[in-house]
């Protein structure tokens, strides 16, 4: 009695917390609108199975609980049943499958108007390239690494002298679709904005990727999202979503590797790097 | 060592191996310390894990004191919480879970349940539990060396587990972590062995592998996965081990630390993300598959009905236990690995929600026109299903591959793994506690602290995940230290945190109670006589109770029926245990189904 009491309690106070409490997603600041609506499709479904099961539950621990007399009932299977169930769960799976495959689909496929920005990590904080006038980044590798090329860009490379150095807030054009460059030195990280909902880790050795769309102007708070040592969770960052003009006012005021770095690269040394791989 | 006759019985195969006495020990040593009883190995590795497991409750506490009240505890510096996390997470999981319901519950069940004398190698039984011994005390050992354990996450991903920017990646930490993990491996796998043989050869006459009680399948082939599953950590951890102190590269690329070149070069960290979730995703099935299965006889027993669709739950724990193995990225969505993986192991991933739903659909199938006594164990099992639906609907967020990638690395994913796999399998550990303690001990738990210790931990841990789920979905991310001030907060999750906190501190609080039920019922407790619950299965028919080392005095129990009939129409009782010859009236019997 006090357990399907319990029960029943259980899926109301879940649905109610669900429903009324103010612990809700911060509101989206990219085009990712897809990733939420699979989101909301599956929280349907599988509150609606949640509160099926355990209801059903309550009703069998009130119906059937041992009183002087009772006896079970002996039934070992019901093949239709259990076929009709298993075919019904099979279909809701489905709905939940198939549009979140679509939009996979979309996440991985960047838009050719896409800009690349690079997002550099290391323990613990970020930084960030632009391609230059040339539209190009240039190569790195953690071997240039030292004081004055924090970044590792590799100075040989004449794509690389013009890329921009940011450190600091990140500025986005509003309404410019982007695929950011995931690159790490040290160990993994993760370049997580709760606005933007997507992520990915950042791999040493390796580049990762993923694009969207700013969609509303602002300032969003960057986290780390990839346990990345003790100060894991101090290690933050801004990124400004603004208009164009004053984007443009932003871009002025970065230095370019080679003013960052204070010294031109020799041209004799240049060396053009003509298969440049595709992250 | 003596064979012991029996009179042939015509309608019975023969058994397979023959009936030999196991040798009795002669010296108190021997019978009490270096058991080779699987009975005494069962309680030596549940006491050890247990113990170990307290220490993981006082890590949980702390953990969430610095979560719940940030800024309060000096104590609990950034390397401490990380420290406490990952040791936590990782005595959970192995040392606790893995240990309690293979060693623990395989070694006590499946010789008496399977109608056998005991494992069919008692020595490397024995052996089993000494180097699971050695691998607890490994790991204890680390909280005391220079540097402190390692606090790497209990994922242990390289490069930082083993780089100086990580609690104990410089020191002694992780290299402790990574021995102990090894004689774990070779702990295991010499009892696993045991068990998979000791099910294949050593069942009694009449037990066909279709008449098992399903707490036999669901361990039997928990161990099969582990033994295929644990070699994948076992190499992944001797490579991190040379990387780190042979300065081998096998995870490691070329790195910068603090600004200065590291010495290696050529490796991949993503391979040993791979290496670990081959191991770590059947990890979780060798944890749940057992709860699967002692929970389905809790249900029958208990509701006094045989569990719905024998046949469709075997299959579904083979089928659960095989796809289990082709799931392990969708721990990786977000890991930089190729994106079209996503495609197909969001589809592996979803795929298996359709066996793990009919289990769920079958226990509950099983109380429709049953005879529910609300009992304990029956108390705990209604718990497990309720948190381990909640648990299991929410892996079909973080197994829809773009449905993840919001959620990846968020409090989310922390709520849905102790849902699923903290709290509902613990669930089952308790019920079955108070399900066979008086087989083990010859004495009742007592019900009233089993009352309050049931209301307080359901209600309670419910109380601890649910809500933390949401906090995950406003964008929390895991594995902070502190929060602190974050922008994307709509709403602030602090008193979210405090109220989660304090519910951890009474559910930890109410574990007490459970272990002074255990040592005070031993004495104390209401006599509980031959087969107190009136459950058909074998462990209950033994001559003596607790049975006696052989458990079978002179004879092997023959096995006429299945483990499921309880309430059979035309019986005089409401159960026919497994060795009764009576023959219900077969016109009464439904369908001819019955194995």
């Amino acid at each position: 009695m006090r357990m399907a009491l319990v029960l029943v309690l259980i899926v109301v106070a879940s649905v109610a917390f669900h429903l009324v409490s103010p612990w809700w997603w911060t509101p989206i600041a990219s085009d990712w609108d897809y990733i939420d609506n699979t989101l909301v499709i599956t929280f349907w479904i599988t509150g609606l199975v949640f509160a099926a099961v355990v209801l059903f539950m309550a009703y069998c621990v009130f119906r059937f609980r041992h009183r002087e007399g009772r006896k079970a009932e002996f039934n070992p299977e019901n093949r239709r049943l259990e076929i009709w169930l298993s075919v019904a769960t099979g279909i809701g799976v489905a709905a939940m499958l198939v549009p979140g495959l679509f939009v996979w689909k979309q996440f991985i496929t960047v838009p050719d108007d896409a800009v690349e920005v690079e997002v550099f990590a290391q323990q613990w904080y970020w930084s960030y390239r632009l391609p230059g006038e040339d539209g190009q980044l240039g190569t790195s590798d953690p071997e240039y690494v030292s004081a004055d090329n924090p970044l590792g860009v590799n100075p040989h490379d004449r794509f690389g002298a013009d890329d921009v150095i940011v450190e600091g807030d990140l500025y986005l054009n509003l309404n410019q679709p982007v695929k950011v460059l995931l690159r790490s030195i040290d160990v993994l990280h993760n370049f997580y904005v709760p606005e933007f909902r997507a992520k990915m880790d950042m791999v040493p050795g390796m580049v990762t990727y993923y694009w969207f769309e700013p969609i509303r102007t602002g300032e969003f708070e960057v986290l780390c999202a990839e346990y990345c040592g003790i100060s894991h969770s101090f290690m933050r960052g801004f990124v400004r979503v603004v208009e164009q003009d004053e984007y443009d006012a932003w871009l002025q005021g970065q230095p370019t590797f080679a003013e960052y770095a204070g010294a031109v690269p020799d041209p004799a040394r240049a060396t053009r790097v003509a298969d440049r791989p595709e992250p | 060592m003596a064979d012991i006759p029996h009179e042939a019985e015509a309608d019975l195969p023969p058994l397979e191996v023959p009936d030999v006495m196991p040798p009795h020990a002669h010296s108190w040593l021997g019978k009490w310390v270096f058991s080779q009883d699987a009975k005494y190995i069962a309680i030596q590795y549940s006491g050890t894990a247990v113990a170990i497991g307290l220490v993981a409750l006082v890590l949980s506490w702390l953990m969430r004191l610095q979560l719940g009240f940030p800024g309060t505890f000096d104590f609990i510096t950034p390397e401490a919480y990380y420290q406490f996390i990952t040791m936590h997470g990782m005595i959970m999981v192995i040392y606790l879970l893995t240990a309690i319901f293979l060693g623990g519950f395989g070694n006590y069940l499946i010789p008496l349940m399977v109608g056998a004398r005991d494992m069919v190698f008692p020595f490397v039984n024995m052996l089993s539990y000494w180097v699971y011994l050695a691998a607890v005390l490994v790991l204890v050992s680390s909280f005391f060396a220079p540097g402190g354990p390692t606090g790497a996450g209990w994922t242990l991903y390289p490069p930082q587990a083993i780089m100086s920017g990580t609690p104990g990646g410089a020191q002694a930490g992780i290299l402790l972590m990574l021995l102990s993990l090894i004689l774990f491996i070779i702990g295991f796998t010499m009892g696993g062995l045991n068990y998979v043989v000791t099910v294949l050869q050593a069942r009694t006459r009449g037990m066909t592998m279709m008449r098992l009680p399903l707490t036999v399948w669901g361990i039997f082939t928990a161990t099969v996965m582990a033994l295929l599953a644990f070699p994948a950590l076992f190499v992944a951890c001797v490579m991190m081990m040379f990387d780190r102190l042979l300065g081998t590269s096998f995870f490691m690329p070329a790195l910068v630390e603090f600004g200065e070149q590291l010495n290696y070069g050529g490796g991949t960290p993503i391979a040993f993300q791979h290496l670990f979730w081959f191991f770590g995703h059947p990890e979780v099935y060798i944890v749940a598959l057992p709860a699967f299965g002692i929970v389905s006889d809790l249900i029958a027993v208990h509701a006094r009905k045989n569990i719905f669709g024998y046949r469709m739950m075997v299959w579904a724990i083979v089928i659960i236990g095989g796809l289990s193995f082709i799931v392990w990225a969708h721990h990786m969505y977000v890991s930089g690995m190729h994106p079209w993986f996503g495609f197909f192991f969001a589809t592996t991933t979803l795929i298996i929600a359709v066996p793990t739903a009919i289990k769920v659909y079958n226990w509950v199938l099983t109380l429709w026109r049953g005879d529910i006594h609300l009992t304990l164990p029956m108390l705990f099992a209604l718990g497990f299903i309720v948190t381990f639906v909640n648990g299991g609907l929410t892996g079909l967020f973080l197994g829809n591959v773009v449905v993840d990638v919001p959620l990846s690395d968020t409090m989310f994913v922390v709520a849905h793994f102790h849902m699923v796999m903290g709290v509902a399998p613990i669930m089952v550990i308790f019920g079955a506690i108070y399900h066979w303690y008086p087989l083990i001990t010859g004495r009742m738990l007592n019900e009233t602290l089993g009352q309050i210790h049931f209301w307080v931990t359901f209600i309670g841990a419910y109380a601890i995940f649910f809500p933390m789920h949401y906090v995950g979905l406003v964008g929390v991310p895991r594995r902070y230290y502190e929060l602190g001030e974050a922008s994307f907060l709509t709403t602030p999750v602090d008193g979210l945190n405090a109220f989660i906190t304090v519910a951890a501190l009474v559910v930890g609080a109410a574990q007490m109670l459970f272990l002074f039920n255990l040592g005070w019922s031993i004495r104390r407790g209401r006599d509980a006589g031959h087969n107190p619950w009136r459950a058909t299965s074998l462990e209950w028919q033994t001559p003596d109770v607790p049975p006696r080392h052989g458990n079978w005095g002179d004879r092997l129990p023959p096995v006429y029926r299945w483990a499921y009939d309880y309430s059979v129409p035309g019986a005089p009782d409401d159960f026919i245990a497994q060795n009764d010859p009576a023959t219900p009236d077969p016109q009464a019997v439904p369908h001819g189904v019955r194995p």
